[in-house]
């Protein structure tokens, strides 16, 4: 029998589409303040593997010579980009959704075991509940990540006023590595996430918007009955 | 009267699990989809918004200028003097500092004629002499110039403290304002300050670079060293200071760039 399950709040719904346009922002204008002084790139042994980033790169997003621009849009997106995370964070304290979220102890053998899964090298996947041990290290960590970019922001932004931070940063360039390397990784986390919600499938993803999944209820023998209505009281 | 009694049985009635669905399906996804193309329009309208009036500042969206000013209120309440700037042994300076401009300080300039021009609130001009200005007390300072681009440097500077030069002489009214204008000789370059940035103990108008005198292409003979705010507001070959209680004209701010640009 079909019947519906509870997933995702609404408070967690709206935080996670309000972020997604905004942090694409902040990463576009990013890179627009980026390309002024565009000095990373991944070397190794004398040979530069990657350069952040190649001008047909540059062009095809029409990136190069907009710094002012882009300062004005990150500067006014920074704004949203936390006050977001910070009501994000404290709803997810105070509703306690965070039991669902945060990884547990055995989170971390398992999600190793839910990578094995998910590649298809094993059959079963530990058994879980809203998020599986993978999801839980992801999406506390990319949450750890947006604190990470707004702190190693500040430390760059204002680096006399919050010296502190900028220290705690490990300095002002130390700062700017970790805010770009964030940045990748927030792209990075992107493509996997997306893989992973198609892989998963409508239901899912619907969660997402609707709040609440589909499942497929087994009716159950009678001999249960008794304990099938205690339960049902215990649920309200 | 049994028929309005059924009818509102009817009404009662639990709808099926298929119902709820499609209902709770209707209104996220019509919500979902309002509110998307809510946050599209407002990031075209925002994409698309003129370019604000052409003033002290200008060619910046007219709706980012204006978040750009109130960020800059609200970040003005955390700059205090007792931020001082990170300093480093000599040892560190670049012997050969990055020269990233001359707008404003290239071309033929005649230094012996050179005086610093400063208007006072009563429009009394001073004309100032370097040797006036040296004979102050001099002030080192070797910290990590930053650019607005990104990149930032370690470098010597050396000269009389803004703080000092304006006590000398005796320009402590004109500090009541809020703001104070700074312009090459030729007006080609021109930067407005904040009176509270510019009067941290760390603003320097700096005549020697690694303890020697500026190169022509550093803004021989004085120019100004403000750690608290990015490079472009660093003018290079001061030719006139005046103070003022509006903001005055800043060349980067005219291309679209925070007035304040304060670190």
């Amino acid at each position: 029998m079909k019947a519906i399950k509870e997933k995702h709040s609404l408070a967690m719904r709206w935080c996670h589409w309000v972020n997604f346009p905004i942090l694409t922002i902040m990463i576009w204008s990013g890179m627009l303040i980026y390309w002024a002084n565009d000095e990373y790139k991944i070397t190794l042994f004398g040979h530069t593997f990657v350069r952040f980033f190649p001008d047909w790169y540059y062009n095809l997003l029409n990136i190069p010579a907009r710094l002012a621009e882009g300062m004005a849009f990150h500067f006014l997106f920074m704004w949203f980009f936390t006050l977001n995370g910070i009501f994000y964070i404290l709803y997810t304290i105070i509703s306690g959704e965070w039991r669902e979220l945060v990884p547990q102890k055995k989170s971390f053998k398992e999600a190793f075991l839910v990578v094995l899964h998910d590649l298809h090298i094993r059959k079963m996947a530990p058994p879980q509940n809203k998020y599986n041990a993978a999801q839980r290290i992801a999406y506390t960590a990319i949450i750890v990540m947006g604190i990470g970019s707004v702190i190693t922001g500040l430390a760059i932004y204002k680096p006399v006023q919050f010296y502190y931070l900028t220290w705690l940063c490990g300095g002002y360039h130390f700062a700017r590595i970790i805010h770009f390397a964030l940045t990748l990784g927030y792209v990075f986390f992107f493509v996997v996430h997306v893989v992973q919600v198609v892989l998963a499938g409508w239901n899912n993803f619907r969660s997402v918007i609707s709040g609440f999944e589909i499942v497929d209820e087994q009716p159950k023998p009678i001999i249960q009955a008794t304990a099938n209505d205690e339960e049902a009281g215990s649920k309200e | 009267m049994k028929k309005p009694v059924q009818k509102n049985k009817k009404i009662k009635k639990e709808p099926t699990v298929d119902q709820q669905i499609s209902r709770r399906n209707f209104i996220s996804f019509t919500t979902f989809a309002v509110l998307a193309a809510a946050a599209g329009g407002g990031w075209r309208w925002l994409y698309k918004s003129p370019a604000e009036k052409a003033s002290v500042t200008g060619g910046a969206r007219a709706p980012l200028r204006r978040a750009l000013n109130q960020t800059e209120l609200a970040f003005r309440r955390v700059f205090s003097n007792n931020h001082l700037v990170k300093t480093y042994p000599k040892s560190m300076a670049a012997k050969f500092p990055r020269h990233n401009s001359d707008i404003g300080s290239d071309g033929k300039f005649d230094v012996a004629a050179w005086k610093l021009q400063v208007t006072r609130i009563t429009g009394e001009k001073l004309a100032i002499g370097i040797d006036e200005i040296k004979a102050l007390p001099k002030t080192d300072i070797v910290y990590d110039f930053k650019c607005v681009e990104g990149w930032d440097q370690i470098q010597h500077w050396g000269g009389v403290r803004f703080i000092d030069f304006v006590d000398h002489f005796g320009l402590t009214a004109e500090t009541q304002l809020n703001y104070v204008g700074m312009a090459t000789p030729d007006k080609g370059y021109y930067v407005g300050l904040d009176m509270p940035s510019a009067m941290h103990p760390q603003t320097i108008l700096a005549y020697e670079l690694n303890e020697k005198p500026l190169p022509f292409n550093h803004g021989l003979p004085l120019r100004l060293i403000i750690p608290v705010k990015y490079g472009i507001k660093n003018l290079k070959r001061i030719g006139t200071i005046t103070f003022s209680n509006h903001r005055p004209p800043d060349y980067w701010a005219e291309e679209g760039y925070d007035y304040y640009s304060g670190l």
